[in-house]
């Protein structure tokens, strides 16, 4: 299924005459742009008003930063829990027979 | 056309068949046409029980309809179309055919007015998914194959079982509400769950559907997980433990792809977050909650379809799979970049994509019924869907590095099957009704409000700055990532190997107990047994005679005191 003939290209040494989105400078800009956009969703809350369902969620702004927080708790959780249960990619890679068929054995 | 009610499942098998027979100029134009036909017999269904027949005894009833059945039908028919048309002349016939029968399977269930049909259908779509597990033609697809058919396989058992029980208690094999108050019930709501990939039987679909070939894992992603969200609609509407199920597979789904690095097993996780959302909409159980559920079930197939298909046209035409060996494809594959994105916009429920119109009935719902911890859990989640499919598959595959290779946007029909997807998810996004008024509930909600668009848009777009700002952690690792199969494919390998030098060591034991004790009296009985052995010598007849004698005597005597 694999196509072997996949061009591949040589880069630019100088970042800023590679591809738009590579260039530090466009990178700076992109990240201006995200700013401004999360400032006017925050922004916008002013002029619409947020029911509450249970309370908590009718504060100011509570969906930015429960969103936020949610995210930087759930990927800090599967950082810890990355410790515990990543194993290498052939983990379950049947091994050689010399091996004797000891650890991670396959179906 | 259809007079009489012909089974919908019918035609996407003699479909499936006449692809295996058709000469290959006719095979696109019979790809094609099956599911439009299929289709077109679904909706040419009235309600009601429409065709049953004798089955060992039992009257089943092969096609009931409503407007639930109706746009699950659909949908598996559309599934199957779009998985044609995506394959059509790249894929081996025998994958085609396989998933076109695997699609009958799902359609069969849609209609199954009984448990007995359900049943049948049931088994028919773990045969024919394992046979397009298969089709990915690598050993690692063989095993996981195999892995896949024991854990289905399994499950239907376990489905007959509770099957069996329900119809011999209760003596109905009607489709209805079950109520989880006896051993036959629960039985039959864990056999459904296997196919839902609900905990622990969550491992088969991140480890099978990946190993397809990029053509059939669209098939794969399509089916068995929604034919049991349909079961479970129609089985166990409202029973508060798929609730807390569902909120476990929701949460697993996130940091399971957060961990990984093969670009369809995020996708793969992620089906297990979506389902997640659908389970959790059938448990909490009201009229909205079940919309909710239908409706996601829906979209989620558009959507998904669509993300498999950007992620198998990045396989096809670069042959990687990793995370770590792609990026940078959006400068050579725009079409497929643009889809793949758009389908990620739609899987974290974007404003104006069809996420955002079937997952908010969930989410209401939960409000609605002052589920207070559901509704913050499932808010929290939404961020989460945002995070590890929303931005982290189109960044990786799309973005992120420049992997400097250039391939190019895959074949015209390749592409058409990406544009059609990415267009109904904008289109569904942004006219809801189109998709509401076929769900089985009147639905009276509003998803554009200016209020839902602040916080879904704060919500989101606070998610992605934590994307970024945590990027430095989420750096893509040559690594897989444990889970439930760990103990069937490892820890039950090692007991069993545990087991036989135990065994080993007492068959030991006991042949060194035997040469000490059994084997001097095993001697002895030979020495008088075996043939010139004491009591096997053959004896003459007058010897029995004085025996005789010596016997008479002692009886006379002994007779005359």
């Amino acid at each position: 299924m694999s196509n072997p003939e996949v061009p591949i290209v040589k880069l630019p040494e100088d970042p800023e005459q590679r591809a738009w989105l590579y260039r530090p400078s466009s990178i700076r800009k992109l990240w201006i742009g995200l700013y401004v956009l999360l400032g006017l969703t925050v922004v916008a809350q002013f002029g619409v008003h947020v029911h509450d369902h249970f309370g908590v969620d009718g504060w100011f702004a509570f969906s930015a930063a429960y969103g936020f927080l949610s995210c930087v708790s759930m990927v800090l959780f599967a950082k810890g829990l990355g410790y515990l249960i990543k194993r290498p990619d052939d983990y379950y890679e049947p091994k050689d027979e010399s091996e004797s068929g000891e650890g991670a054995a396959d179906v | 056309m259809f007079e009489m009610a012909f089974p919908p499942a019918f035609i996407l098998m003699l479909g499936a068949l006449l692809i295996a027979l058709a000469r290959p100029g006719m095979r696109p134009v019979i790809v094609l046409l099956t599911p439009i036909v299929t289709a077109y017999a679904i909706w040419q269904l009235p309600d009601g029980v429409l065709m049953t027949a004798p089955f060992l005894g039992y009257q089943i009833e092969l096609v009931e309809a409503n407007d639930l059945r109706r746009l699950f039908g659909t949908m598996f028919a559309m599934m199957a179309f779009i998985g044609g048309l995506f394959g059509l002349k790249q894929a081996k016939w025998y994958e085609l055919a396989a998933g076109y029968a695997y699609a009958a399977g799902a359609v069969g269930v849609s209609f199954a007015g009984d448990l007995i049909t359900l049943f049948l259908f049931w088994e028919f779509m773990a045969l024919f998914s394992t046979v397009v597990v298969w089709c990915g033609g690598t050993p690692a697809a063989k095993r996981a194959g195999v892995r896949y058919a024991l854990m289905h396989l399994t499950g239907g058992i376990i489905l007959k079982i509770g099957i069996e029980g329900v119809m011999i208690h209760t003596g109905s094999i009607e489709i209805q509400a079950l109520a989880l108050n006896n051993f036959d019930t629960w039985v039959v709501l864990i056999g459904v769950l296997v196919n839902a990939a609900a905990p622990p039987f969550c491992a088969w679909l991140a480890d099978a559907y990946p190993e397809g070939s990029p053509f059939g894992t669209v098939f794969l992603a399509a089916f068995t997980t929604k034919s049991s969200v349909l079961a479970l609609m129609l089985l166990f509407p409202g029973e508060p433990v798929l609730i807390w199920i569902g909120m476990y597979m929701v949460f697993y789904g996130i940091i399971w792809a957060l961990l990984e690095n093969d670009m369809r097993r995020i996708l793969a996780y992620s089906s297990v977050n979506q389902v997640g959302f659908m389970i959790v909409g059938v448990g909490i159980g009201t009229q909205m909650a079940l919309n909710g559920a239908a409706a996601h079930a829906f979209a989620h197939n558009i959507f998904k379809g669509l993300l498999m298909m950007s992620a198998g046209a990045v396989l096809y035409q670069t042959g990687k799979r990793k995370c770590t060996d792609l990026g940078g494809l959006y400068q050579s594959m725009p079409i497929t970049a643009l889809c793949g994105t758009i389908g990620a916009l739609a899987i974290s429920a974007f404003p104006f994509t069809s996420g955002f119109a079937s997952k908010s009935l969930i989410n209401q719902a939960a409000a609605d019924q002052h589920l207070i911890w559901i509704w913050y859990a499932l808010t929290a989640a939404s961020a989460g869907v945002f995070l590890h499919a929303g931005i982290k598959f189109p960044w990786y595959v799309f973005f992120q590095k420049d992997s400097r290779m250039r391939p190019p946007d895959p074949a015209w029909n390749m592409r058409a099957a990406m544009i059609l997807f990415a267009s109904a998810c904008i289109v569904i996004g942004c006219f809801p009704n189109l998709l509401y008024q076929y769900l089985p509930y009147p639905v009276e909600y509003q998803p554009y409000t200016g209020e839902h668009l602040v916080t879904q848009f704060q919500l989101l777009l606070f998610s992605g700055l934590a994307f970024f700002v945590m990027l430095p952690l989420m750096k893509r690792t040559l690594t897989i990532s444990l889970d439930f199969d760990w103990f069937y494919r490892v820890l039950m390998i090692r007991v069993a190997q545990l087991l036989m030098r135990v065994w080993a060591q007492l068959v030991g034991l006991a042949e060194a107990l035997w040469a000490r004790t059994g084997a001097p009296v095993a001697q002895r009985m030979k020495d008088w047994h075996l043939p010139g052995g004491l009591l096997a010598q053959t004896w003459p007849t007058g010897s029995m005679t004085v025996w005789v004698v010596v016997i008479l005597v002692m009886v006379v005597v002994l007779g005359q005191r």
